[in-house]
C-alpha cells in the first residue's frame, strides 16, 4: 500500500496505476446500490464470479459491484467495459450469455439492451439510453465506473487530483475564493452558498473550527445521498477535506444515519483507506495540513436533518433544534465555528477545484450553477436518480428523462423539496427548476426528492400524509409544531374520511400561517407547505371532500364504495375467492355484486378483476347502483342471446 | 442480556459521554432491544444520569424498549410507495398479524414498523422482512408473503 507524502507521490503512484491497467481488459460492473440489490443484483455479481471461476477467466476478466447508476427502474444494471454495453434487468441465467456472447465474441445480447417503449428501437450504450441522454451527469456519473470500496479505483479516475492541485499551489483562501466564485449553493435543501457559509467560519475567532457532511438524508422518497456516499464515498470526503484546508478546521464529522448501513460501511472504509495512504491524518501530502474525519450514526430522528439539530445529536444528546440568533457557522458544535454541508454539495468541491468556477457556473442557470440530482419516483416510468443541469424545464424531467406516466394516466401534480415542500400543478411543467423558481412556484429545491402523482392521487390525501410525517417528526420543543401540526393532522384527516366541515379550511389556514411565523426551526416554519400549495392549486379537491363529501381521485378510503358492472362482469369468481371480508355474492355464470354493508373498501375486487374484463368499479360522493335482482344475474352467452 | 458485553461496548468508546448515542445503536444492534438494567449500566459507567438516556433512548426511532418478534417487518411509508398505495399494503400486514406498527406479536413471530423509505422507490410499494425486501406487492400478494414464514 502506498503512502503519499508529496502531491507528487500521489501523481506518480496514479501513472503507474493507470499504466499498469489495460483498457482493453474486459470488466463488469453490476450496481449494487439498494434498488438493484432489492431487485437481486448480489445473486447477479455472484452468479457472475462463480460462472468466471469455472470457466478459469478470473484473471482476464474484472469484475466489480458499484453504486447506483441511477436508473433503479430497470435494475440489476450490468454495463460491460470497454465497449460500454449497459444491460438491463439482468438475471444470473443471463450471464452466461453475457460472458459468452459480449465478453468473449464481441456480440450484443439484444434481448437485454433497453427498448423504446414507442418506437421499439434499441440502445447499446448507457449514453444513447433517452433516461441518460438528456441528463448531465458530473457528480453521479463515475458511480458505474468504480468499486466503491476501493481507493484506487477512484484515483484511476482522477480522485484526490484536487486535493493535490490545492495542497500544491493553492492557499486555502484561493480555495475559498474559487468555492465562492463558483457560486455553489447548499444542496441539502436552503440553497445558502457555500463559499460564503465556509467564509463566516474561517473568519469567526478562535483555532478550533469544524467541518461536517450532513448524511441525515430522511426525506421519504430521497436517495441521492445514500448513493453517493455508498457509490463514491472518496468524491464526499475529497470534498471535506478540501472545505476543511479552505476554513481551516483540523477535525471533520460524517452524520449519517444507520438506516443506511452500507452507506456508513462505505464512509468508514473510506476514511481508513485515505488514512493509510496519507490523505487524511498529519501533514497532508507534505502540505503541514492536519485534518481527521470521525463517523457518527444518526440514531433516527428527521430533525436531526435540521443543522443545529444535527450539532446537538453529534453531541451526544437529544436532537433539538435551537435559535439561530448566531449562525452556527459561528458557534455550532461544541460551541464552535461549524460548516455543515449536505453530502452532494461536498461532491461538487472537488470538481470545482479541479475545472475551476468558470467551468462550474456555465452549467445551470445564473443565480443556480451547476448540476442538481433529483431522485425521480412515484408514477413514473422510468424511477430513479437523475443529474441534470439546473434550468431544465420539468416536463423535460419528467416525460423525455422519466418517460412519462404508467398506464396511459393523466399527470396531476409534481411534489419537490421533501415534506416541507410543495405541489406543482400541471400548467406549470414548463418552470425551469432551480432553487429561486421553486420557492417563486411556492414549492422548494429541498435536498431534491420528486414525486410525481396522477390523477389516482388524491391532493388532500397527500397534504394530510406530509402533514401526519412532520407531527410524528416533529420533536416537541416549540408549540406552534408541536400542537399546531397535531391539529393540522387531525382535521385533516378528518376531511379525508369525510367529515369535514365549513371552516376547516380557514382554521388549517389560520394554523399554517401561526407555524410559518412562529416555529423555532426551518422544519417547523416549513411544514404548513404542503397543506398551502395544494390548496393554492388544488382547492377544488379540498372542496369536493367537504361540500360533497366525494373524493375526485377515488383514492380516500372513506369516501369510496366499490360495485361490479353487471354488463362488464363474466362471472369469472375471482374477486369472490380474494375477498377477505366474504363481501363478494357469486357463483358459476352469475353475476356477481358485492354487499356494501361487508365491504371493508380494501381494493382487493378491484386489484384481481381480470384487465379484460374490468368489471369492478370504484365510485365516489354517491351510492352504488342497486345490485341485479338475484333471479337476473345469470349470464348468458352472446350467441346465445341471438 | 448480559451486562459483560455492554462494559465492553462503553470502553470501545473510551467511556465518553458524548458518545452515548453510538453506544445505545450498538448495544440495540446486539441484543435487538434495549432492557433497562442496560440502561442502568450505561448511565453508571458513563456518569450520566438515567433522565438523559432514558430521553434519547425514546426520541429516536432505532431504539426499543421493549422485545422484538422473531421477524421485523417494515412496511415502507415514503412519499413514493405512499402515492402507490402503501396505506393497502400495511392495512393487510395489519390484519394477518393483529399488530399496529411498533407493535410486537405475543408469540414474539412479528414485530411491525412504518419506515419513511427503503430506497427502493422502483419496487413500491415495498415491504422489507428481515432485511429482504418485496416489492410491487398487491394487498393479495402481501398476505401470501406473511404466511410463507414461519
Amino acid at each position: 500500500m502506498p503512502r503519499f507524502h508529496t502531491p507528487e507521490d500521489l501523481e506518480t503512484f496514479r501513472r503507474e496505476l493507470l499504466s499498469g491497467r489495460d483498457p482493453h481488459k474486459p470488466c463488469i460492473s453490476v450496481c449494487v446500490g439498494a434498488g438493484c440489490l432489492a431487485s437481486g443484483a448480489s445473486e447477479v455479481l455472484d452468479a457472475f464470479r462463480d460462472e468466471l471461476a469455472r470457466q478459469g477467466l478470473e484473471a482476464e476478466v474484472d469484475v466489480k459491484g458499484t453504486g447506483c447508476p441511477g436508473f433503479c427502474e430497470r435494475g440489476p444494471v450490468v454495463v460491460v467495459y470497454p465497449e460500454e454495453i449497459c444491460y438491463l434487468q439482468v438475471k444470473p441465467e443471463d450471464v452466461v450469455d453475457i460472458l459468452s456472447q459480449t465478453v468473449k465474441e464481441k456480440k450484443v445480447v439484444d434481448r437485454l439492451l433497453y427498448e423504446d417503449p414507442a418506437s421499439g428501437e434499441k440502445a447499446v450504450k448507457e449514453s444513447e439510453i433517452p433516461f441518460y441522454r438528456h441528463q448531465e451527469r458530473v457528480v453521479i456519473g463515475d458511480n458505474i465506473r468504480i468499486d466503491s470500496r476501493s481507493l484506487d479505483d477512484y484515483l484511476a479516475v482522477g480522485g484526490y487530483a484536487a486535493l493535490a492541485k490545492a495542497l500544491s499551489g493553492m492557499t486555502a483562501e484561493q480555495v475559498l475564493e474559487e468555492v465562492k466564485r463558483s457560486n455553489l449553493r447548499g444542496r441539502g435543501g436552503g440553497g445558502f452558498p457555500a463559499g460564503r457559509k465556509w467564509e463566516g467560519s474561517r473568519n469567526a475567532p478562535g483555532d478550533t473550527k469544524y467541518v461536517i457532511v450532513n448524511a441525515d438524508e430522511g426525506d421519504p422518497g430521497a436517495f441521492m445521498d445514500r448513493a453517493l456516499l455508498e457509490g463514491n464515498p472518496h468524491a464526499v470526503l475529497e470534498g471535506l477535506i478540501l472545505g476543511a484546508y479552505a476554513v481551516g478546521s483540523r477535525e471533520g464529522f460524517v452524520y449519517v444515519r444507520q438506516e443506511y448501513p452500507l452507506a456508513v460501511e462505505n464512509i468508514t472504509r473510506a476514511i481508513e483507506q485515505a488514512r493509510s495512504y496519507g490523505l487524511l491524518g498529519k501533514d497532508i501530502l507534505g502540505s503541514g495540513f492536519d485534518f481527521d474525519v470521525e463517523v457518527h450514526k444518526g440514531a433516527g430522528a428527521f430533525v436531526c436533518g435540521e443543522s443545529t439539530a444535527l450539532m446537538t445529536a453529534l453531541e451526544g444528546r437529544v436532537g433539538e433544534p435551537r435559535p439561530k440568533y448566531i449562525r452556527s457557522n459561528v458557534r455550532g458544535l461544541w460551541e464552535k465555528p461549524s460548516v455543515l454541508n449536505n453530502v452532494e454539495t461536498w461532491a461538487n468541491v472537488p470538481l470545482i477545484i479541479n475545472k475551476g468556477a468558470d467551468w462550474f457556473t456555465k452549467i445551470g442557470t445564473e443565480g443556480s450553477a451547476g448540476t442538481k440530482i433529483f431522485s425521480l419516483v412515484g408514477k413514473i416510468n422510468n424511477t430513479g436518480l437523475v443529474e441534470v443541469p439546473m434550468g431544465i424545464t420539468l416536463s423535460d424531467i419528467i416525460y423525455k428523462i422519466g418517460s412519462g406516466i404508467p398506464g396511459d394516466k393523466k399527470f396531476k401534480a409534481v411534489q419537490t423539496g421533501g415534506p416541507s415542500g410543495g405541489c406543482i400543478p400541471e400548467s406549470m411543467l414548463d418552470l425551469q427548476v432551480d432553487f429561486d423558481a421553486l420557492s417563486d412556484a411556492g414549492s422548494m429545491m429541498g435536498s431534491g426528492g420528486m414525486i410525481v402523482m396522477d390523477e389516482d392521487t388524491c391532493m388532500v390525501d397527500v397534504a394530510r400524509y406530509f402533514i401526519h410525517f412532520l407531527t410524528d417528526e416533529s420533536c416537541g420543543k416549540c408549540v406552534p409544531c408541536r400542537e399546531g401540526l397535531r391539529q393540522m393532522d387531525k382535521i385533516l384527516t378528518r376531511i379525508t374520511e369525510g367529515k369535514g366541515k365549513e371552516g376547516d379550511l380557514e382554521t388549517l389556514q389560520d394554523l399554517a400561517e401561526t407555524a410559518r411565523e412562529a416555529a423555532l426551526c426551518a422544519l417547523g416554519k416549513s411544514a404548513p407547505n404542503p397543506f398551502l400549495s395544494t390548496l393554492r392549486h388544488f382547492r377544488d379537491e379540498y372542496e369536493a371532500h367537504i361540500q360533497e363529501k366525494r373524493c375526485p381521485a377515488l383514492s380516500c378510503k372513506a369516501l369510496v364504495a366499490y360495485w361490479i358492472d353487471p354488463e362488464a362482469c363474466r362471472g369469472c369468481g375471482a374477486c369472490l375467492r380474494k375477498c377477505p371480508a366474504g363481501a363478494v355474492e357469486g357463483g358459476k355464470k352469475t353475476i356477481h355484486v358485492i354487499d356494501q354493508e361487508k365491504c371493508t373498501r380494501c381494493g382487493t375486487c378491484f386489484e384481481v378483476c381480470p384487465d379484460r374484463y374490468a368489471a369492478v368499479r370504484k365510485i365516489s360522493g354517491e351510492d352504488p347502483p342497486p345490485p341485479l335482482p338475484e333471479d337476473q344475474r345469470a349470464i348468458v352467452k352472446k350467441s346465445e342471446k341471438a | 442480556m448480559e451486562l459483560g458485553p455492554i462494559d465492553g461496548i462503553v470502553e470501545r468508546y473510551g467511556c465518553e459521554p458524548s458518545a452515548l448515542i453510538q453506544i445505545l445503536l450498538e448495544i440495540q444492534k446486539e441484543n435487538h432491544w434495549l432492557p433497562g438494567e442496560a440502561l442502568d449500566r450505561v448511565a453508571e459507567k458513563l456518569e450520566v444520569p438515567l433522565t438523559r438516556i432514558r430521553h434519547i433512548a425514546t426520541f429516536y426511532k432505532a431504539f426499543s424498549l421493549a422485545p422484538k418478534g422473531r421477524h421485523e417487518i417494515h412496511v415502507c411509508m415514503g412519499t413514493a410507495c405512499h402515492v402507490r398505495g402503501a396505506k393497502r399494503v400495511l392495512d393487510k400486514v395489519q390484519e394477518v398479524t393483529g399488530i399496529r406498527p411498533g407493535e410486537t406479536d405475543l408469540a414474539l413471530k412479528f414485530s411491525l414498523e412504518t419506515v419513511n423509505c427503503l430506497g427502493c422507490c422502483a419496487l413500491g410499494p415495498v415491504m422489507e422482512i428481515d432485511g429482504k425486501a418485496h416489492g410491487k406487492l398487491t394487498t393479495a400478494e402481501t398476505a401470501e408473503v406473511l404466511t410463507s414464514y414461519e
